[in-house]
């Protein structure tokens, strides 16, 4: 399996990420610079977390102008897996390869604490190997992770079954108390219509080494993983 | 131009005039102005440093670099400082705090080593003042925006609050980096020929003369300062990080040097004096913001984010293209010559010709007087029979804990990124904060303390704790201490009660120092933390830093399972002089706070850290602010289970829950391990206070603390 992480100009998760992924799953993970292409064909294009151009204009928006992300709509539309992780997510909502767009948190200001979110599916790419309903510990850490969508398009994601992971308590519980940023249907993450990009608030990097608090992340790499394998 | 104007005394002028054997310019003046000032120089506090125990066994760089540096074993090294950023932060707190936070980044950058970890330890005034909450809000605030943005994670710190604060908060940043030692960069390795180079944003008007303004009280109209607080730009500091770690790695760069304080003048010559090589500095070189400046304002700006490097001349254009990769500004500012003169020109004339070494070593000593404050012996009169005790000992307890220095402070940790870098085996809220080393698989154990209120009580004795705190913490984790940073904020030390403060204090930790061998590798020295209504208290803070060698060796703490012994180690009959409960309770500061035994304290630390090497505990923690009441209800709390202490009362139960000082710590010991335990404390002071269990806090006699109870006072 070949992975690529894409370091824009103020990423910082995009070592953290590359250094999970090989330890997990001891593949070769390559780090591509925004100017440079994309041309490995790599099976999974990870953008990470952190402040891409500093989040100076708009979370997200500027990255997403990159003229990298031509490259990873062409890897999309040829069906290769993306993961956008925290301003990963932003950038997927700020290039339209995700719907919605994620506002300032509820209580406005960085929070950054562990999380518990619920898996709602188990047949996309990236949860094959969880249990159905599987509370999960993935770190937030982020100002403007509030998902939002109009209504109608709302119901049509629940609808299609787009919702990949939810905030809930540590039962499995959803709740508002249990949702640290306000986000519309405790939304943590969500799939693309073809369902091979997603976006997703919590961090699973943060959540693959014992030593560090938690590892339930090994389990999302594992999945990328067998999926890739099994095409 | 009047000496006095650019900030010298009588005596430095001349000095400044014997050594050029002329009179110096206006611009030489004002640089000297600065870089005489006590911020830059310490010449007040130079004599008092000397004290500190600079070397030992695993110190690779002392004192006199950017940030200090010690061995961690397998060839690699942490390199440490802590800095204060008071005086901004007290005009501007988002501002002040953010480019603190920023400077102390490119401080351990100087030293090639990958900024990996941050710790700030923050003095507020009064909480319940309106004006406190603004100037906290904003400088936390600072703090996570900037070191967010940087991907530095903030793994802990410290927070007190008191009146003496109101009006001058205190903000100390810490950052330790990681570096390979036979990749250590330093400013003794500039040689002739060489060019010298400019990276990153380009220069401003901001923060000119910084470094004085912090050298002076803060004025009343603290606005009116407001120019001289620099602007910080962390996605700026990001691409520089990384582009100077970069250029460090392919080889391209000779030395390097943080443009904090005095900006351009301190960097080039620094460097200069430390090579022992002349430096000749085009200013017209100097990528601007503003095109009219004039040469000392662009000698002076402490603009942010930018570095001065020092490359061969054959790599020049490498660097060049590579901060174009970056995009980031970079340009050719000077030469490296022989001799020893720092010069710069504009417009083609020389407007300052300055020997190198005088600029940074120069400066006279000041030795100012010290005398023992006249109301010492007051501040000492008290005895715990003054206070009441109390007829609800829980009300009196769930109070302490919610009071402003004890409660908890998620408020604060969880608006800092703690977790980037897949470092953080313990993140803030703890004894300690704990980072794994990826680079050797060992850990690094850092503990940050101040204990102001004692230090003003008794200024040696305050200083020792101070240290012997964070040494002890460092021990309970199963850290053997490598080295400690030290930040001395203080008011102005031409006060000789004050100034008899400063070095009492300064004695005292350094006397801690030498007798647990952990030498001071960095520090920076802060005074004239007043205004004309009050001054701060003494506030010697530091930082210690140790070394676990595997993560099996670590003993956490917050880890209570049903069934456990407890036990105290150490005295049972510690001070309410200085405490958080006396504090909290009288509104009073006085008492003299216990001696220190350094014996004592040294088999504390031995026997700590066998304990938590052959983890003959579950969990520990050593006690502090709020004694061992606090210390019983934070691993409550944590563990999420209750307890039931039924230990003897042998003295006052107020001094027995609440006091403070000396080296103890609370353990949670499995009865399979009861044995052992018993057998490593055997010969120190140690009292098996109770057992783990129930859904309650239950101290026998006293009080009875629901789980519940504890959490909505310590506020989550």
């Amino acid at each position: 399996m070949k992975v690529a992480v894409i370091a824009f100009p103020g990423s910082n998760c995009d070592d953290d990420v590359v250094q999970a992924v090989s330890d997990v799953l001891g593949c070769s993970v390559t780090k591509v610079w925004h100017r440079n292409r994309l041309d490995t064909e790599p099976d999974l294009i990870i953008l990470p977390g952190g402040f891409s151009y500093g989040d100076y204009l708009r979370s997200g928006a500027m990255a997403a102008r990159s003229p990298i992300m031509d490259d990873v709509r062409r890897e999309v539309r040829r069906g290769r897996l993306v993961l956008g992780i925290c301003n990963g997510f932003q950038v997927l909502t700020e290039s339209g390869l995700l719907p919605g767009a994620l506002l300032t948190n509820r209580h406005p200001g960085f929070l950054c604490r562990p999380c518990t979110v619920r898996v709602e599916r188990t047949d996309s790419p990236f949860t094959g190997t969880f249990r159905e309903g599987q509370v999960v510990n993935f770190p937030i850490a982020h100002n403007e992770g509030r998902y939002y969508l109009p209504p109608s398009d709302l119901e049509k994601l629940e609808k299609d079954g787009r919702v990949l992971f939810r905030y809930c308590n540590d039962r499995g519980e959803t709740g508002d108390d249990f949702n640290p940023n306000g986000a519309l249907n405790h939304i943590a993450g969500i799939l693309s219509e073809e369902g091979n990009v997603l976006g997703l608030m919590p961090h699973p990097e943060r959540s693959s080494d014992i030593l560090l608090g938690c590892d339930d992340g090994i389990l999302f790499w594992k999945s990328i993983q067998t999926w890739v394998e099994r095409r | 131009m009047d000496y006095a104007k650019a900030g010298l005394r009588r005596e430095e002028f001349e000095a400044i005039r014997s050594a050029l054997k002329r009179e110096p310019t206006d611009c030489e003046l004002l640089v000297m102005g600065v870089m005489w000032s006590e911020h830059c120089c310490y010449k007040s506090s130079k004599p008092l440093l000397r004290l500190f125990p600079t070397s030992g066994d695993s110190v690779v760089q002392g004192p006199g670099e950017n940030a200090g540096v010690v061995a961690i074993g397998d060839g690699w090294g942490a390199a440490f400082k802590v800095e204060s950023h008071n005086h901004p932060s007290a005009v501007s707190p988002y501002q002040g705090a953010a480019t603190g936070v920023g400077g102390i980044i490119r401080d351990i950058l100087a030293m090639g080593a990958r900024p990996t970890a941050s710790m700030d330890g923050l003095c507020f005034g009064d909480a319940q003042e309106p004006k406190t909450r603004r100037l906290a809000r904003g400088i936390v605030a600072g703090i996570g925006g900037y070191g967010n943005a940087v991907g530095v994670p903030t793994v802990g710190g410290k927070t007190l609050y008191d009146k003496a604060y109101n009006d001058n908060p205190l903000v100390n940043a810490f950052s330790l980096g990681i570096v390979r030692l036979d990749r250590m960069a330093s400013a003794s390795t500039a040689r002739p020929g060489q060019k010298v180079l400019l990276l990153g944003a380009a220069t401003g008007r901001d923060g000119i003369a910084g470094a004085a303004f912090a050298s002076a009280e803060l004025g009343d109209d603290a606005k009116a300062s407001r120019p001289q607080v620099q602007i910080g730009d962390p996605f700026e500091e990001k691409l520089l990080i990384e582009a100077c770690l970069e250029l460090h790695e392919a080889g391209l760069i000779v030395s390097m040097q943080d443009m904090g304080a005095a900006g351009i003048t301190s960097s080039s010559s620094e460097i200069a004096a430390k090579s022992g090589v002349a430096i000749d500095l085009d200013l017209d070189a100097v990528p601007l913001r503003e095109g009219d400046m004039e040469a000392w304002e662009i000698l002076l700006s402490e603009s942010q984010e930018r570095m001065l490097l020092i490359v061969l001349p054959e790599k020049v254009d490498a660097v060049l293209s590579q901060a174009t990769r970056w995009g980031l500004e970079c340009a050719v500012i000077g030469d490296v010559r022989e001799g020893d003169e720092w010069t710069a020109r504009k417009d083609g004339t020389i407007v300052a010709a300055l020997p190198a070494t005088l600029i940074g070593e120069g400066c006279p000593e000041l030795a100012w007087p010290a005398r023992e404050p006249d109301d010492l012996e007051s501040r000492w009169d008290f005895g715990p029979e003054e206070m009441d005790l109390p007829c609800d000992w829980a009300a009196e307890t769930k109070a302490l804990l919610a009071s402003s220095d004890l409660t908890g402070k998620n408020w604060i940790h969880e608006s800092y990124d703690s977790m980037v870098r897949l470092a953080t085996v313990e993140g803030p809220g703890g004894p300690v904060s704990v980072i794994r080393v990826r680079e050797n698989g060992r850990l690094l154990s850092m503990a940050m303390e101040t204990d102001p209120r004692k230090t003003f009580l008794d200024p040696y004795r305050g200083g020792a704790e101070t240290v012997a705190r964070a040494i002890r913490a460092l021990a309970v984790s199963g850290a053997t201490p490598l080295g400690l940073t030290d930040c001395l904020n203080y008011p102005s030390p031409e006060k000789a009660d004050q100034f008899w403060e400063l070095a009492e204090s300064v004695r005292g930790m350094a006397d801690c120092c030498r007798e647990l061998a952990c030498p001071v590798v960095s520090g920076n020295v802060s005074l004239y933390n007043e205004t004309s209504r009050h001054r701060i208290l003494p506030t010697p803070l530091v930082v210690a830093v140790g070394l676990i060698d595997d993560p099996s060796e670590l003993l956490r703490w917050g880890r209570w399972a049903k069934g456990d012994r407890l036990f105290l180690v150490g005295t049972v009959a510690s001070s309410l002089s200085g405490s958080e409960y006396q504090q909290h309770r009288l509104g009073v500061l006085r008492g003299r706070p216990l001696a220190i035994s350094f014996e004592m304290e040294q088999e504390f630390v031995d026997k700590a850290r066998s304990t938590a090497h052959l983890q003959l505990a579950r969990s520990g923690r050593p006690i502090a602010g709020g004694g061992l009441a606090v210390a019983l209800a934070k691993e409550t709390h944590q563990s999420g289970t209750g307890a039931l202490v039924h230990m003897a009362v042998p003295t006052r139960p107020d001094v027995l829950l609440f006091g403070e000082g000396g080296p103890r710590a609370l353990y949670a010991v499995p009865a399979q391990k009861l044995e052992a335990f018993r057998k490593n404390w055997a010969s120190f002071p140690l009292t098996e206070i109770g057992i783990v269990g129930g859904e309650a806090l239950h101290i026998r006699g006293l009080c009875s603390l629901t789980l519940a109870e504890i959490s909505q006072s310590l506020g989550r």
